[in-house]
């Protein structure tokens, strides 16, 4: 009795990861990944372009192959075990994965089908799905005449009608204006509380991570940076953000470096951000100096840390400097757009 | 059971989206009927003395036409597959526990009978034009129909798994489909003209060749037995025996698709 309770107790993680490594022509893309996933948890992988994000992903989901290593998710091994793996969860690709020659209803009741939720469970299934996602009217139009937002949503509900454990989502937003973005995490939100299941979410939207997550984990190079709950992240920072604007940002960024030993900076939109301890005993000093070298500033202010700073301080890279990687992004979210 | 039902659904999906495409149903009217009326009208003095005195050059281009508007169909719906790879739509059927097998065979044989629907197009066409043909030999040809379309569609099906854009599928498609219409006897019969024994060396060697030859036992009787080039039976055995390599073959092709 006493043994039973401890091995409950003991509940396996709904994803676990075992020196998960996917290798292209020598190149890791992922590399020795150890992370575990709670039940219930919505969690994102976070980082730029190209960071192995979407390959994890679909290791996960059993699409690809792991070089070495390997993952259970709901207990099963995705590489012994693929068909259980692909029965008990959902998946929402990056690029759209409808067909748009059939209705909304139809494409989740063939979904259903390829599932095989038995047939006297259907009907009640999608009509839910529907509500929950909104599109109950316009449930029988062909799916050509559905916006790119409405698209994304019948993804989402359809990722659902099998009633799986977790719930891949490859970059859900991307491409998507704000307002349906801002739409979309809140069905995110309402499908994992009215279906109690867990989330594993890949972005490189910072605002995404944050607002949407209970974990975040960074990823650069195929490897996990730092892995916490969105404060945590934030306040590992230790200190405040301080931003401003002058006519001379090179050369005020290289004083406060020389003189004051800020290290921690970036450039957004032509302002110089420095991250330090204390905000408030640094604005001064920043003025008198640049004051002292002519430069003249023209606005300061100080703001709290947030995951653009936290990325930029473990990654040494802002995450909008790589425009190589970016490109990739918009190839994406046009291809999303075209459709 | 979800076997079944995934086949059921795969095969719903290719039935609904041939009967919406109105544009390609009116189409395929097009084609048979010139055919069936420019060509046979000038040709049908040069076959003259070539074809048995109680069957005309219509009743026996008919069949073949039939076979070629397969033949066209199968091939086409290759297409279907580069598109549903090109939209994503085949990521969410291949990722589904679905097995390879009845992916395949699910789509294999949706095609299959949009296929047969176009080959019984033609058919009403045939005798909507007046071509002498007994309205009941539809009954006898569609099991044919049916047997031609699983091999031609899964050569479709085969091909459009290795290529990923549309204009290549575009270009292969134009090596396989006239190579194997000119050389199957639907335009011209096989035996009793005087054609160069290469010719008729390769026309054995195509699967069509025998698909049309059984069409033309049951449409057109007795009539065609001195042209025939097989036997019916022998006919339907080599049909049915390409079919079984072929949907081993597009099995294998859909099961190392990515």
């Amino acid at each position: 009795m006493f043994q039973l309770l401890e091995e409950n107790e003991k509940m396996p993680h709904v994803i676990e990861t075992i020196q998960l490594t996917k290798e292209y022509n020598s190149v890791k893309a992922v590399d020795n990944l150890n992370i575990t996933v709670e039940s219930g948890e919505i969690f994102a992988l976070l980082g730029p372009n190209g960071a192995g994000k979407t390959t994890t992903i679909s290791m996960l989901c059993t699409i690809l192959k792991p070089t070495s290593g390997t993952a259970t998710v709901n207990g099963f091994d995705i590489v012994k075990e693929p068909n259980n793996v692909r029965e008990s969860i959902g998946i929402v690709f990056q690029d759209p994965s409808i067909d748009d020659r059939l209705t909304g209803r139809e494409n989740l009741q063939m979904h259903a089908n390829l599932y095989g939720v038995p047939a006297s469970e259907q009907t009640d299934r999608i009509n839910r799905i529907l509500k929950l996602i909104e599109l109950e009217d316009r449930a029988d139009d062909l799916m050509r005449t559905y916006s790119g937002g409405m698209r994304r949503r019948l993804e989402l509900g359809r990722g659902l009608i099998h009633y799986p454990k977790v719930l891949f989502l490859d970059e859900p937003t991307v491409g998507l204006d704000p307002q349906t973005r801002d739409h979309i995490w809140k069905y995110i939100r309402d499908l994992k509380e009215a279906h109690d299941i867990t989330v594993v979410l890949t972005t490189h939207y910072m605002d995404e991570a944050d607002r949407l997550s209970d974990r975040i984990a960074i990823m650069d190079y195929g490897k996990i940076v730092i892995l916490d709950t969105p404060n945590k992240l934030k306040e590992t920072l230790e200190g405040d953000v301080v931003v401003v604007r002058a006519n001379n940002i090179s050369a005020l960024s290289e004083l406060v470096t020389k003189w004051l030993g800020f290290n921690q900076k970036q450039v957004v939109d032509g302002a110089l951000e420095i991250t330090v301890r204390n905000g408030k005993v640094a604005m001064p000093r920043i003025m008198e100096l640049a004051t002292q070298n002519n430069v003249y500033v023209e606005s300061i202010l100080l703001r709290e840390p947030n995951l653009e700073d936290v990325f930029l301080h473990y990654t040494g890279r802002n995450i909008r400097e790589d425009t190589s990687r970016e490109l990739h992004g918009l190839s994406a979210a046009r291809r999303r757009q075209i459709k | 059971m979800s076997e079944t039902r995934g086949f059921y659904s795969l095969w719903l999906r290719e039935l609904k989206r041939f009967v919406r495409d109105r544009t390609r149903i009116v189409t395929s009217f097009v084609q048979p009927v010139l055919w069936l009326v420019i060509f046979a009208a000038a040709f049908a003095t040069r076959f003259v003395g070539s074809l048995p005195a109680d069957l005309n050059f219509r009743q026996f281009l008919l069949p073949g036409i039939i076979g070629q508007t397969i033949l066209f169909t199968a091939m086409f719906m290759g297409i279907n597959v580069i598109w549903d790879k090109e939209f994503g739509f085949m990521k969410e059927i291949l990722v589904s526990p679905v097995s390879r097998l009845t992916i395949f065979l699910g789509k294999m044989v949706g095609d299959s009978t949009d296929a047969f629907l176009q080959g019984i197009i033609v058919f009403v066409i045939g005798l909507a034009i007046g071509i002498p043909v007994k309205p009941i030999t539809l009954l006898y040809a569609l099991p044919i129909l049916m047997l031609i379309s699983f091999g031609l569609v899964s050569i479709g099906l085969t091909i459009a798994s290795f290529i990923s854009n549309l204009e290549g599928f575009g270009a292969i498609q134009t090596f396989v489909n006239l190579p194997l219409f000119f050389l199957s006897g639907a335009l011209f019969p096989l035996k009793g003209g005087a054609l160069p024994t290469w010719l008729t060396d390769v026309a054995a060697w195509n699967p069509l060749t025998y698909g049309v030859d059984a069409l033309r036992h049951v449409m057109l009787g007795n009539a065609w037995t001195p042209l025939q080039v097989q036997p019916l039976w022998v006919d339907i055995g080599f049909v049915a025996l390409f079919d079984g390599i072929m949907i081993v073959i597009g099995t294998w092709a859909f099961t190392r698709m990515k």
